[in-house]
């Protein structure tokens, strides 16, 4: 340990500066183009504002607005059920698939878990691109292997399709999350104890019960940096819809990013996409909060034991 | 996989158990690899078929998705490099990255020696915002940074991507350099400064020589999200000679959606670089991802 607090006392002024001087580049950049700007759209949801006149202040205003507002309601509630694509279905597949893998050798088990991962590093707008074509009405893949199996019943205009499209676009979340959720299983695994499992072998504990004892318990950080990581991305959610569909058919895949978006860039309601903007950034650190807390307790539970 | 059979005097009795223990095995195992070849499977199929796409003409997709092109028309992608600006957009996409992953990467690396190894007043407060700096999505601040933007005459411009991209590096990468910093044994540091090494010289000659693993895992994932980034340049630049790949590809696929091959060759010339820093940076990526990091 460099120990400046020590020299300080020595008098050295000029060396108690050190640290600062290391830190201050990086600090200003942040500062001024993120932290700064932090600051501000708590100040501006306070406000009216079109982005060229001076802004009025408008008090609650905006918040209040919030809650009668048609289209943040219906965001969050699309959002909400985005959870069950970002969330529940990948880190559940997920689980099936660390289930498989556990404690077998399998032959290029680096080479499949590089593979259920490259949809999580593509930049959202391919994955987008790409489904647009899957999902393509005309003569996308997805229609065409309906109709070679003789399902052409089910071909619809999925991302076009009012009851179809937030699952359409949903279940590109899960392709992109799913992989990501079991790689982080797979290296949670890989620390577990091996004995714990040769220990429930010999108890004779079936493939089920040393998951749900074993491999769970196991890998808990794991699934709650899943849990937390899958929630704000389905809280977020914003390429993925603008590329996709861009909130439509109707409202039907609204989301309070792209309000927000709308808001402020679109109908220069600025003051109000702040107060959106708030509530999201809320909400999220909210649930990151208490997620991450849950595990922490449950972390110095197992010390305890 | 027979060798245990080996040891035995090889009876027609004995190699066809081991035989069929053998096959035993291999028949338990076929339908886990089936499993896991599935889901590569449903990973690789959109991907193959876009591909696909890329290579034909308009009229050959209605023939069929999963089809080969009769002719492979490698013009597509020349069509999108060229008339579609793909050459733009990816010089652009170079011209952003490259500073903000050099500069986020070097400030990190101060910012992170001073917090791992340096005891200083209010340092637990300043880790924390960059923390929060870490936690806070783009979205809480995308506004006043536009408008500040705006203000200081720099909307539509390079730097208005590049400065709040390098701000918001600074953050996981001042949180990563400093977990690699506070893990370096203490006896080398030590030993380094008896030898009268200054804090300067102790960083170049010590720490960063064995911060390889680090640094490189911090340069990748920055590069890729920067790399990947859509809302910062969505929103503060506006001229489509400034549009990056992730950009470029979205407005080209709002105005020639009808245009299937063309954007589908676009894409695969947004995806490639990506796919190809993955391939060759793999482990880095995974290290990175796993060890538990969430970035805003």
């Amino acid at each position: 340990m460099i120990d400046s607090s020590r020299e300080m006392q020595r008098g050295n002024r000029l060396r108690a500066l050190i640290p600062y001087l290391f830190v201050l580049p990086a600090f200003l950049i942040f500062a001024l183009f993120v932290l700064l700007p932090i600051l501000d759209t708590v100040r501006l949801s306070f406000f009216d504002w079109t982005g060229f006149s001076a802004p009025n202040f408008a008090g609650l205003a905006n918040y209040i607005e919030l809650w009668t507002d048609r289209l943040f309601i219906t965001g969050l509630g699309n959002n909400l059920r985005f959870i069950l694509f970002y969330t529940v279905f990948p880190i559940g597949l997920a689980l099936v698939l660390t289930a498989v893998m556990t404690r077998r050798r399998i032959r290029g088990m680096s080479l499949f878990r590089a593979g259920y991962f490259i949809p999580y590093v593509m930049p959202m707008v391919v994955v987008g691109v790409v489904w647009r074509w899957i999902y393509n009405p005309a003569f996308g893949p997805l229609n065409q292997a309906l109709g070679a199996i003789g399902l052409d019943a089910l071909a619809r205009p999925w991302l076009g399709d009012f009851d179809a499209a937030l699952p359409a676009v949903g279940l590109i979340a899960t392709w992109v999350q799913y992989g990501f959720c079991m790689v982080l299983f797979i290296a949670g695994v890989q620390k577990i104890d091996e004995s714990l499992y040769d220990a429930a072998q010999v108890d004779g504990a079936s493939a089920m019960q040393q998951l749900r004892h074993i491999t769970i318990p196991g890998i808990r950080t794991e699934i709650s940096v899943a849990l937390v990581t899958t929630f704000i991305a389905a809280l977020r959610i914003f390429d993925l819809v603008f590329v996709t569909t861009r909130g439509g058919p109707g409202d039907q895949t609204m989301v309070t990013s792209l309000w927000l978006y709308r808001n402020a860039f679109q109908i220069n309601r600025v003051g109000y996409a702040a107060t959106i903007a708030v509530a999201q950034s809320v909400l999220i650190l909210a649930i990151s909060a208490v997620l991450l807390r849950f595990t922490r307790t449950s972390d110095q539970e197992e010390v305890a034991q | 996989m027979t060798s245990g059979a080996a040891d035995r005097p090889l009876t027609l009795e004995s190699a066809a158990t081991a035989f069929i223990a053998w096959l035993r095995r291999l028949l338990r195992r076929i339908p886990i690899y089936a499993f896991l070849i599935l889901f590569l499977l449903i990973v690789a199929l959109p991907f193959i078929s876009i591909s696909l796409a890329a290579f034909k003409t308009s009229a050959e997709l209605t023939r069929g998705a999963f089809t080969l092109p009769a002719e492979w028309r490698w013009s597509n992608f020349s069509d999108a490099w060229t008339q579609a600006h793909f050459d733009w957009y990816f010089r652009n996409s170079a011209i952003v990255a490259v500073p903000v992953v050099a500069v986020g990467t070097l400030l990190s690396i101060f910012s992170g020696y001073a917090f791992g190894l340096m005891r200083f007043p209010l340092s637990r407060l300043l880790f924390a915002l960059f923390l929060l700096g870490i936690m806070v999505p783009q979205e809480a601040y995308i506004i006043p940074l536009y408008y500040l933007l705006r203000g200081i005459g720099l909307v539509d411009t390079y730097w208005a991507m590049i400065l709040p991209q390098i701000g918001m590096s600074v953050c996981f990468g001042s949180f990563w350099m400093r977990g690699f910093f506070s893990s370096f044994p203490a006896d080398t540091l030590d030993a380094a400064r008896v030898d009268g090494c200054s804090i300067w010289t102790a960083l170049w000659r010590v720490l960063l020589p064995n911060a390889g693993a680090a640094i490189s895992t911090l340069v990748v994932l920055l590069f890729i999200w920067t790399w990947n980034d859509f809302l910062i340049a969505l929103v503060v630049v506006s001229s489509d000679t400034l549009r990056t790949l992730p950009l470029g590809l979205a407005f080209f696929q709002g105005r020639y959606a009808s245009n299937v091959p063309l954007m589908a060759a676009g894409a695969i010339i947004v995806l490639l670089p990506t796919l190809i820093i993955y391939v060759l940076f793999q482990r880095q990526f995974i290290q990175g991802v796993t060890s538990g990091t969430l970035h805003g």
